[in-house]
């Protein structure tokens, strides 16, 4: 009881400490809600990182698994770290050309920061960590297609200066209020700035590095690498789904009922339809129920209504999820067919249904042009693809990119980490 | 007739097998195993602290031919694995069979051993 009374006295006074002068207002009220979703969705989007972590590992071999999460605990710290640095202010850099522009380094705000006069939704550091943690996500887009047979150095040096500057400065011609924003390009929570632009690098990463040993013989064939872990991955396209909802309903940048309520909806019914898709497609093609493909379907349809959960209908958001399966399923095969190995199929997922996800805005929605949306998508192609190239080949020159044949046939876990991820366990490292 | 058991390093097995195949020996059996021999152990690194694996992992591979082929299999074998270095080759064991039954159909012999 006592502790109670305490405990509401403390709450009173922290909480009027906050306000300005007097008795707090409605609009006070409606700020802490809206600040507290918003909170609540940034961490809903760094459980997406489990998400990937577990995902990535289930679709590999067990004798890279140390090195696969190992990319991922540290890219959601460089990431993070390189945003505070820089990222934040290169892609809201405030009044600039449009292109580039740069408000500083490091973050700092001062008491208006703390209020709704920054901005009605959040306060300067809700808006950070939320941006922040998208950051992240889009860096780590790219270990899944790079996996089982990259340099970790190397990748951590390009992810390193591919998030801390190609992400934040492509980012701020959108969501920074850059030239795109004038054009009135619509990317309402991301397919083209945080999916499409990890798809760009993937795609360039995986074929810079070339293919796994033996998955393409000479005669044309290919030979599945298996992952060894199916619950491992279905728990994270299930985590990755759960924080999907902090993805899209913090993108509202408040808490507005109908808006967050909507987005729920509409990323709902894609990722739902993109599961149907997939398992449609997959089923007629390869005549088995494929679980990895349904799994990359969820995903897929996720990316696709992430453009436009906003302003996308919930029946059309079902026909964009429908489409994205289908386009996944497609992609996968068709990577394969071009050898250009990428072991869990992010390319599929978020360069071709995130460059979906995007057009898809401008095809269903009223209020947008697709030449609008295919403008921004071209653009963002360009730099992204342009850049990443240059980073790679600067790496490849620098440290190399791939590690030795006999490191990749024992596994990156004894070669890069002289660790074991299943001590104890009997592994077969080759077949 | 002839079981041939092989123990080799895990990273030979693709191109042990690949031998094999151009030597007409298509049926064999393989498992994990670990085992130590004279070849240097293993360092691995583990929350701060370096320590020797000297059980380190190997395949055993099984194979049951009839005579005229113990050769071209022995061949296959030391073609990839034989190799310089501190690394230890493995060994290769060549027991005699008793006996053999292809249980799908009851054939005993050198006829069951295919």
């Amino acid at each position: 009881m006592k502790n109670k009374n305490i405990f509401l006295v403390v709450f009173l006074l922290g909480g009027s400490s906050l306000l300005a002068n007097g008795e707090p207002t409605a609009a006070d009220a409606i700020f802490t809600i809206n600040n507290t979703w918003m909170l609540v969705a940034a961490f809903l989007v760094f459980i997406m990182h489990l998400g990937f972590a577990t995902l990535e590992s289930g679709l590999t071999q067990a004798k890279n698994t140390v090195n696969i999460l190992f990319k991922n605990v540290s890219i959601i710290a460089i990431g993070i770290l390189t945003y505070a640095l820089c990222g934040f202010n290169l892609m809201y850099p405030g009044d600039f050309n449009g292109f580039f522009g740069f408000s500083g380094l490091g973050i700092s705000t001062g008491a208006e920061g703390l209020t709704p006069a920054y901005n009605p939704g959040y306060t300067y550091w809700t808006d950070f960590i939320f941006q922040a943690m998208f950051a992240a996500t889009a860096a780590t887009i790219v270990s899944g297609a790079v996996a089982e047979r990259i340099k970790l150095s190397s990748f951590l040096v390009f992810s390193t200066i591919y998030v801390a500057l190609v992400y934040p400065i492509v980012g701020s011609w959108t969501w920074g209020g850059g030239w795109l924003a004038d054009k009135n390009f619509h990317d309402f929570a991301g397919s083209t700035l945080v999916h499409s632009v990890g798809g760009w690098a993937a795609l360039v990463g995986a074929y810079t590095l070339g293919p796994r040993l033996g998955k393409y013989s000479k005669n044309g064939e290919i030979k599945p690498i298996m992952g060894h872990n199916m619950p491992l991955a279905t728990i994270g396209v299930f985590l990755l789904w759960f924080g999907w909802y902090g993805f899209n309903g913090g993108s509202v940048l408040s808490a507005d009922p109908g808006a967050v309520s909507f987005v729920f909806v509409t990323t709902t019914l894609a990722a739902a339809a993109g599961v149907i898709g997939a398992m449609g497609t997959s089923w007629i093609i390869s005549k088995k129920p494929d679980l990895s493909m349904i799994l990359n379907g969820s995903l897929a349809g996720l990316v696709g209504i992430t453009a436009g959960a906003d302003c996308i209908s919930p029946m059309y958001s079902v026909v964009v999820g429908l489409i994205a399966g289908v386009i996944v399923v497609l992609a996968v095969i068709q990577l394969d067919k071009m050898k250009i190995d990428d072991p869990v199929g992010a390319i599929s997922v978020h360069l071709a249904c995130g460059i979906w996800g995007t057009l898809a805005v401008g095809i269903f929605s009223p209020d947008y042009q697709l030449g609008i949306q295919a403008i921004g998508v071209g653009a963002y192609a360009l730099f992204c693809f342009v850049s990443a190239n240059i980073i790679f080949q600067v790496v490849k020159l620098a440290l190399g990119l791939r590690v030795s044949e006999e490191e990749e046939i024992l596994g990156l876990d004894i070669g890069e980490h002289d660790m074991e991820s299943y001590a104890g366990f009997q592994i077969f490292t080759v077949e | 007739m002839k079981l041939i058991i092989a123990i080799i390093q895990p990273e030979e097995l693709p191109y042990i097998k690949e031998e094999l195949l151009k030597r007409e020996i298509y049926k064999f059996t393989v498992t994990n195993a670990k085992g130590q021999g004279k070849e240097f152990p293993v360092q691995e690194v583990y929350r701060g602290i370096s320590h020797e694996i000297t059980l380190l992992k190997k395949v055993r591979l099984e194979i049951a031919v009839n005579d005229e082929f113990v050769e071209p299999a022995v061949e296959a074998i030391t073609k990839v694995a034989k190799k310089d270095g501190d690394k230890g080759r493995g060994k290769i064991f060549i027991l005699p069979i008793e006996e053999c039954v292809r249980i799908r159909t009851g054939e005993t012999g050198s006829v069951a051993i295919g």
